[in-house]
């Protein structure tokens, strides 16, 4: 078969890390989930830092600059700040699920990192079943956001949930058929595996794919142009309107994690994770997944927020036929030409992708007046 | 010894959460009880070295199944007067009774074969090759999803407000 030819993955120069490292099934444990619980909270400071500044940059503003030098304290002064809050829970709140809503919420992100690699070998666990089982966890977060939309009481907070789930629901197909993509080129569902295997990027082999998993990554962890579930302007701030102090702080916390989370994923997937020149791989793995925090912060900044029946009509009629078309010449190059070099895949491909989205263009007219839904 | 504590941590906890999901009068809060029980039911499957059909599970039954519920419940009409008792409580009782009955007559007259080799790991392959090979499972799977579909149509038939 074609697909086993594929997974005799060629030994890599660098130096794998053993499975147990560093020694012992209960240290390789403790070291790593302090080592990723340590990482989510430092990047996303640095997240906060990047998107707060480079926002202000392309806004021709200054952004926070007091606190520290370069404005670099800001985001411990707005921790420090946010968890020094009094802790409001509404009269008309189902406290256990408000209670609760948060740390539903953000546990399902942290165990994202579990199969995220570090470096060749170094993560918590190389599932075998790696992408599957980050595609299952974390559509257990959008359960702790409806915690908060519910358990709240207000119906800004209902609202905002209610638009999560439709945002959610549509953009998880045209994602999992990209993430399908990539793994028949890989031929495995191991995220290190598939680093493993990434002699060219799968961004250029499966640039069409990247754009759909980009585009429906943004639009799942509600960053704009997709943020109609926290919309200021319209649902004072969505789900998690009547949540303050650290309970805020929680949330924050996962929106930006989640960020990072889908930063990591897509450097994973298809900038070939931490393989790179000279520098050593962790150093490469976080600059990359700072790149695509930086190219999130930027459509951010230059894009509108679209409507909410333009968001469902991006993900069916646009995102998802053309995921379908994806994913069927893709498993037509892999199991006719297995053998012929790759890089005539990534020429027919990157034409394939701009015909096709040239094409859609064509059919998908958005902003001029009434669509039909 | 490990894997024997992990299973009875879930079953007690499955057992808990599907009885909370029953007397629970808070709609909301039942559904949520019926996603802690099939987290539950995953994780039964991940100390059976079933990690793949664990993986499907949180992903059908929490991501998509458990949210359409919650969906519903959260289109409802008048859902704080919580979970209102109908007149079908003596027929539904009688049922519920027939099923449970045939449920534990099978579930113990069944004489279960316990395979002794050891969890194929990696599980990915194995079955990938029962679904896609030749005499593998494509075809009962897809009639499978047919039949799905035919029952969701269904649904949208029954529950479509008539225009008069």
């Amino acid at each position: 078969m074609a697909t086993t030819e594929l997974l005799n993955i060629t030994p890599l120069p660098m130096q794998v890390t053993p499975a147990d490292w560093p020694g012992g099934y209960w240290w390789h444990w403790v070291f790593f989930t302090i080592v990723i619980i340590a990482f989510v909270l430092i990047m996303v400071m640095g997240a906060i830092y990047i998107e707060r500044r480079g926002m202000a940059r392309m806004q021709s503003r200054l952004g926070p600059n007091r606190t520290g030098p370069f404005g670099l304290l800001q985001p411990v002064a707005d921790a420090v700040k946010v968890l020094l809050k009094e802790n409001i829970v509404p009269a008309t709140a189902d406290k256990i699920v408000h209670w609760l809503a948060p740390i539903v919420a953000f546990a399902p992100v942290l165990m994202i990192f579990t199969v995220i690699p570090f470096q060749n070998g170094a993560l918590l666990a190389d599932l075998n079943i790696g992408i599957l089982y980050i595609v299952a966890i974390s559509s257990v977060a959008t359960v702790g956001t409806f915690m908060a939309g519910w358990g709240s009481g207000n119906k800004y907070s209902l609202l905002g949930a209610m638009r999560n789930i439709a945002a959610v629901v549509s953009y998880e197909i045209p994602m999992v058929l990209a993430i399908v993509g990539v793994v028949m080129v890989s031929g495995s569902l191991s995220m290190n595996q598939i680093v493993a295997g990434q002699d060219i990027p799968y961004i250029l082999m499966q640039p069409l794919g990247f754009l759909i998993f980009f585009i429906a990554a943004c639009a799942e962890i509600n960053r704009s142009p997709f943020d109609l579930m926290e919309a200021d302007s319209e649902l004072t701030a969505g789900f998690h309107t009547e949540y303050s102090g650290m309970k805020f702080a929680m949330f924050y916390l996962v929106e930006y994690a989640e960020a990072i989370a889908m930063s990591a994923i897509i450097t994973t997937l298809f900038l070939s994770g931490w393989r790179g020149p000279l520098l050593p791989p962790w150093l490469w793995f976080i600059i990359k997944t700072f790149i695509v925090f930086f190219v999130m912060v930027w459509t951010r900044t230059t894009l509108p927020r679209v409507r909410i029946d333009q968001l469902m009509g991006l993900a069916w009629k646009f995102l998802f036929p053309l995921a379908l078309i994806n994913l069927f010449v893709t498993a037509i190059q892999v199991v006719v030409w297995p053998d012929i070099s790759q890089w005539i895949f990534v020429i027919v491909n990157i034409a394939i992708a701009g015909a096709l989205i040239l094409l859609w263009s064509k059919f998908f007219k958005l902003g001029q007046g009434r669509i039909e839904v | 010894m490990g894997l024997e504590i992990a299973f009875w941590i879930m079953a007690i906890v499955m057992v808990a959460a599907a009885l909370a999901v029953i007397f629970l009068r808070n709609v909301f809060r039942a559904a949520l009880a019926l996603v802690l029980c099939f987290i539950a039911v995953a994780g039964i499957y991940v100390t059976l070295s079933a990690d793949f059909l664990a993986a499907v599970q949180i992903l059908v039954y929490v991501g998509a199944i458990s949210v359409l519920i919650i969906l519903g419940v959260m289109m409802t009409r008048e859902v704080q007067n919580g979970n209102p008792v109908n007149k079908m409580e003596l027929p539904a009782a009688i049922v519920a009774t027939l099923l449970l009955g045939i449920l534990v007559y099978v579930v113990t007259s069944t004489p279960w074969s316990i395979s002794a080799l050891d969890p194929l790991t990696p599980t990915t392959m194995p079955l990938a090759t029962k679904l896609f090979s030749e005499n593998g499972f494509i075809l009962p799977v897809e009639i499978g999803a047919v039949l799905l579909l035919a029952a969701i149509l269904g649904a949208i038939v029954i529950t479509r407000e008539d225009k008069k």
